[in-house]
Parts: structure tokens; sequence; C-alpha cells
């Protein structure tokens, strides 16, 4: 087990298109770091870079504290699960997990006996004489990812695993990885486009775009503390409300004026920080939790206003109530017993304690 | 009158219907539709491989003027000459020879070509498919000249790295082994472009699970690429060797089974006793003896395809 370290690492394709443009991130040893963000955005990339099945164009991979920019992936002492898990089709279960091993010439004894043990703790156990070709997508993945742990490697790198199976099976083998990451502990990079995935999994998330990381932080803090408009739309879901809003400086205290002539005061404890915004505008976000019934609300730094629903969204344990302002579409959450219909009037409330206000320019989160 | 609905009773009217109805549920039904669809492959079949066949078979039963029937005769002379083991030997040192090297050449060149950029691929495909398009007959006529006592080319070119000149086609062992080069000549693009066609098919990501696994080229060739073509392999080098057993163009041009009959082939020796000799129950008993030793070969190969098709796909 290592830590990885990514240090201004760019990779450039030919006619200089940049997929990953100068990234630094440190993962320590034992931790379980996910790569999230749209298609396109350089996480696989750099997923590969590590792995040593890209070249990287400048900067500097190192795993374990060696750097492996020239060592190639077999020597790099890691294991990788695929998106279509990549097993050998001509194999059998326990052909396809003894490979690696195999390769390297482990005894005969000790490879069966990490075979069973990963077989284990994976419970695959009666599969193991099978082809791939007999098993479920759901059982496919739980050999790929015994393939990877009776390496034993340094690392573990998933390449979007859970992309290929049904929403069902994918929670269940989301639980799964995060059981094997506590009982193995292994150094994990795990790469995703779903934020939730990311958000479930992870001790630290990466938010990448355009080739450069956004934001890293533990969940928690991205939901709560995103630092770019793209973070905050990002993570969530449903997504964050964006209003186009102008801060002002109005009878002593500031404010923020949303369409409709709607106007928040700002919390007392966030005056300081908002004060070099005033006069300008600016984009006011909150998630659809924080808009909501006035009665859920505490009576601190709250602003009712009326609005009129078009779409009502009943999801069990919580309504999804969407209405429109100034042509962007907003949602909020309210408590499934409250009676709400779509064209009738409703009163609903921001808690301004945790409103977020983005610089329009630079996309950061004030 | 029963199909005339109109003045038939109701009874019979019904029954008529239903008579009817059942042949036109014979005629919609998958597997009448499926056999009319196969009847002209099939009679094509009958009329050009299973009558000649059955023909050769009743003519390998005649005496030499083919006015009585002589039973297993042709067949007994034939195990008792020299020349017929000399034959069968050539054939199958021929067929393997020849189809071993051009699976192994075709699979390199087949390895080279999937290694360049997609781009310059097609011209380098087109031009190494150029040997396997040209009419056989031609090409051996080029071959032929290359290799002439007088004027040979090939002995040229060794001439100029001092190797001395090569009797081709004069001493039966080099005349065995021209024949082979031409035969490897035209066939090994056939293997090349089945095989770059299987090459494609291998998932890259198996590749790269493999090098993560800590396979070297070589162990990905052996147990990721291999694996992966086994069945093209096996198919196409039965294809080939069926055809490379009942060749016959290249001997004919080329050596003509000279010297000394000590090149023919199981085709240019029926094609020699039974048409240029004119005895022809007993080229016919010749030709039949591709037949069995095909037929093995066939049945242990496909046998395979069939047990790993059912494993993998």
């Amino acid at each position: 087990m290592a830590e990885v370290s990514v240090r201004k690492v760019v990779k450039a394709y030919e006619g200089n298109v940049q997929a990953v443009k100068g990234i630094d991130l440190e993962i320590a040893d034992h931790e379980f770091v996910v790569l999230v963000g749209p298609s396109g955005c350089g996480k696989s990339t750099t997923l590969r870079m590590i792995a040593g099945l890209e070249e990287i164009t400048s900067g500097e991979i190192a795993i374990g504290g060696t750097v492996v920019n020239d060592i190639p992936p077999r020597d790099r002492d890691i294991a990788m699960v695929f998106q279509n898990y990549a097993l050998y089709p001509h194999m059998s279960v326990y052909e396809n997990m003894a490979f690696g091993l195999t390769l390297r010439k482990f005894p005969k004894e000790e490879i069966a006996r990490r075979v069973n043990n990963a077989a284990r703790i994976l419970d695959i156990e009666t599969l193991l004489e099978r082809k791939p070709k007999a098993l479920s997508g759901g059982q496919r993945q739980r050999v790929a990812m015994g393939r990877a742990i009776v390496r034993d490697p340094k690392v573990f790198l998933f390449d979007e695993p859970l992309s290929n199976l049904d929403a069902k099976l994918r929670v269940q083998m989301r639980t799964e990885i995060k059981k094997v990451h506590q009982t193995v502990r292994t150094t994990t990079v795990y790469v995703t486009h779903d934020q939730v995935e990311a958000m479930t999994l992870a001790d630290r998330v990466v938010v990448m775009n355009h080739g450069v990381i956004e934001q890293v932080g533990p969940p928690q803090e991205l939901y709560h503390h995103p630092k770019t408009r793209f973070v905050a739309g990002f993570i969530g879901s449903p997504a964050m409300n964006f209003f186009p809003a102008r801060v002002e400086n109005g009878s002593g205290a500031l404010r923020v004026l949303l369409p409709n002539n709607i106007v928040l005061p700002v919390p007392a404890d966030r005056t300081a920080r908002y004060q070099g915004a005033a006069g300008r505008e600016v984009i006011f976000g909150i998630r659809p939790e924080h808009l909501t019934e006035p009665k859920n609300l505490d009576r601190d730094n709250i602003s009712v206003f009326e609005v009129t629903p078009e779409v009502i969204e009943p999801m069990g344990m919580e309504t999804l109530v969407h209405f429109w302002m100034q042509g962007a579409e907003i949602c909020a959450r309210i408590d499934p017993t409250t009676p709400a219909e779509p064209g009738r009037p409703m009163e609903l409330a921001a808690d301004l304690n945790h409103m977020h206000l983005i610089d329009t320019e630079s996309g950061r989160v004030l | 009158m029963v199909a005339d609905g109109s003045h038939a009773t109701g009874g019979m009217a019904s029954r008529g219907r239903g008579r009817a109805n059942a042949m036109q549920r014979f005629a919609r039904r998958r597997s009448t539709i499926a056999f009319l669809m196969t009847l002209p492959l099939l009679s094509i079949i009958v009329g050009l491989v299973a009558y000649p066949a059955a023909y050769a078979i009743y003519l390998s039963t005649l005496n030499r003027r083919m006015t009585a029937f002589a039973g297993t005769l042709n067949f007994e002379l034939l195990f008792e000459s020299d020349t017929f083991w000399m034959v069968a030997f050539q054939s199958c040192f021929f067929a393997v020879t020849a189809v071993l090297l051009k699976a192994s050449i075709g699979f390199w060149l087949a390895h080279m070509l999937h290694h360049i950029p997609d781009k310059g691929q097609r011209k380098w495909r087109g031009m190494l498919l150029v040997p396997w398009v040209i009419p056989p007959a031609l090409s051996t006529l080029g071959w032929w000249w290359m290799f002439d006592p007088s004027y040979s080319s090939i002995n040229w070119l060794l001439s100029v790295i001092s190797v001395p000149e090569v009797p081709w086609l004069g001493h039966h062992w080099w005349a065995r082994i021209a024949i082979i080069m031409v035969n490897v000549w035209i066939g090994a693009p056939f293997f090349m472009i089945m095989y770059l066609a299987a090459l494609k098919s291998v998932p890259e990501q198996l590749y790269e699970a493999a090098m993560i696994d800590g396979a070297s080229s070589f162990q990905r060739l052996r147990y990721v690429t291999l694996p992966m073509m086994a069945n093209i392999i096996s198919i196409t080098v039965l294809f080939s060797l069926i055809v490379t057993f009942a060749n016959y163009d290249i001997v004919r041009v080329l050596t003509n089974g000279g010297p000394r009959d000590l090149t023919h082939v199981f085709a240019s020796y029926a094609f020699q006793v039974g048409i240029l000799s004119g005895n022809i129950p007993r080229g016919a008993a010749v030709s039949l003896f591709m037949f069995p030793i095909l037929a093995l070969c066939a049945f242990f190969v496909l046998r395979s395809v069939t047990r790993r098709n059912k494993e993998q796909m």
C-alpha cells in the first residue's frame, strides 16, 4: 500500500489538445479518492496515466515515493478494474483471478490461498470453475474486483466500474466496494461520472472539469462549501438552484436583489464576506432543501416569498416542487404531508444561512 | 365442388376451408420458408458436389475400359503402386508445410499491419493482398519464369551474394520447395486478412488488463491474442488445408508433376492418370482418397470450434 502523488501532470494529444491541464493531487496511504466530473473532463485520462496506460506529456506521477513516469504498468504494482470488466473470456473465474499471480511466478499453494480468500471476501466461492460467459453482470464485476484483490497491490484503480450495471445492482455493488475497501484498506483511486457514487464512496472527492481540478475535499465539504459554480451545480441531486442577482448596500445593511423584486437580507455573519461584491451582478445559489416551507426553518435569516408551482413530484420521503422564475426552473423540497398543487400559489422560505453567492465572471463562490 | 363454397353444403365447405388453411399454415411455417429459400443452394450442391462425388465412386468401381464392374480392383492396384504412396506423401507434406507457413507468415503480416496507424494501413493492406487476387495460373507462370534454369532471376540474385545456382525445378526436393513457395506467396494474404480482422475484434481492454496483470508482450500474445483468435485460426487453417490439399494449378503449371512424377499431388496425379493416360476409373479412385483425410480433419477442427463457442460466447 502506498500514497500517490500527481504533480503538474499534463496530457496533450496531437494538435495540442490538452485533456489534462497540469493537475496536482496528493493521495494518502489507505485513502479512497474519487475523481468525478462530466464526460471529457480528464478524469479517466488521469487514472490511465496513473496506471501507465497513457503516457504523461509533462509532470510527474509517483506511487509510494517512486516516480513511475517511465515504469511500465506491470511494474507499477497497481491493479485496475475496468468499466466492462475486461475478464479473459477463455479462462475460468479462478484462472482469471490467478492470472496476474501466475505470471509473477507465485507458488501454486499461495495462489490458491489468495484466490480463495478473495473469493470469500466477494462471495464468489461457488463460481470459481465457471467461465465469465456464465456469470451475471454483478458477478463479473466481483470477479474483476477479485482479480485486483488477489494481487495485493499498492493501489487499486477503478474506471467507472458500475456504469454497466442496472440501478439496483449498482447501489448494491457500491456498498460492496466500500466494504472491500474497509477490509483491505488499499489506497484506491476511483473514477465515475456519478456524483452520488462519488459522495457515498469517497474519503475525498476530486471534482474535475475541462482538464483541471475544480475542488478537492471530503464529500460534506464539497456539498456545503463548494468553491466554484461548477462544483456547486455538479454535486447534489436535484442540483442547486441558480438565479441572477445583485448585491446592494441599502439602508445600512447588505442585501441581495433577486428577480421578481424579491429582496433578501444578507445574514449578519456573512456581511463582511460579501461586502466586496456590493453593487455587482452575482449568481445566487441555493439548494432545494434550503428552499422549503417556512415551518421547517428557524425564524432567523429566512426569507419568505410566494411561488406558483408548475410541477409537483412526490418522492415518498419528500416532495419536489418545480416553479419558474425569470426563465429559470427552480426546484424546492418540501414535506410530503404539505398540500401542494400545480397552479395553486404557496409560500416558500429560503434559508439564507445556506445561500451561496457566485462571482459571475470568475465562477468562484464568494 | 367442395372448393366452390356457394354450392357446397355447410359441412363440406368448412372441411375444404380447413384443408386450405392447413396448406396455408404449412406454407407459412418458418421451416417451410427456410427450405424453399435454401432450395437453390441445395440444388447447386446436389448438382455440382453430390452427383459428381457419387459418380466418381461409381467410376472408381469400373474396369479400365469402363465396360464392367471391377469392385475394389482400382484401389488395390493403387495400394500396390509406389508412385501412389509417393503422391500421398507429397500431398500431405505439401499441404501441411504450405498451410503452416501461410498461417505463420499471415499472422506475422497481420500483426505488422495491425500496428500501422489506420491512415497508412489501407494501402499496405491493398498491396499485400495483390498475390491473392492475381489468377494463380498467371502468377505461377511468372514464378516458373523466375525459376527457369537458364534465365532464373532468383539464381541471379543468389549469385550476387555468391550462393551457388539452385536447380529449382530440376531436382525433386527443390521443385517441392518451389511449389510450396509459390503456394505460400499466393495464400498468405488470405490468412493475413482473416487474422487482421480477428486481431481487430480483440477488445483493447483485455490487453490493458493483461499489461497491468504483468504480462510481457510475448505473454499477451500467448495468453490473450492466441486464445481469442483460436476459432478464426482453426477455421482458416482447416479451410486452407482443404484448398491446398486439393491444389492443382500450381503443380500443373510449375512442374507438371516432374521430375519423374515426384512432385505430383492427388489432384494433379488424378488428372494425369484419369485424363492424360485415359484411365478414368483409376483417376477417380485417386481423387477419392482426398475425401476421408479431409473429412477427419474437418471433424476435429469443427468440434473444437463448437466447444470453444459454447464456453466463451
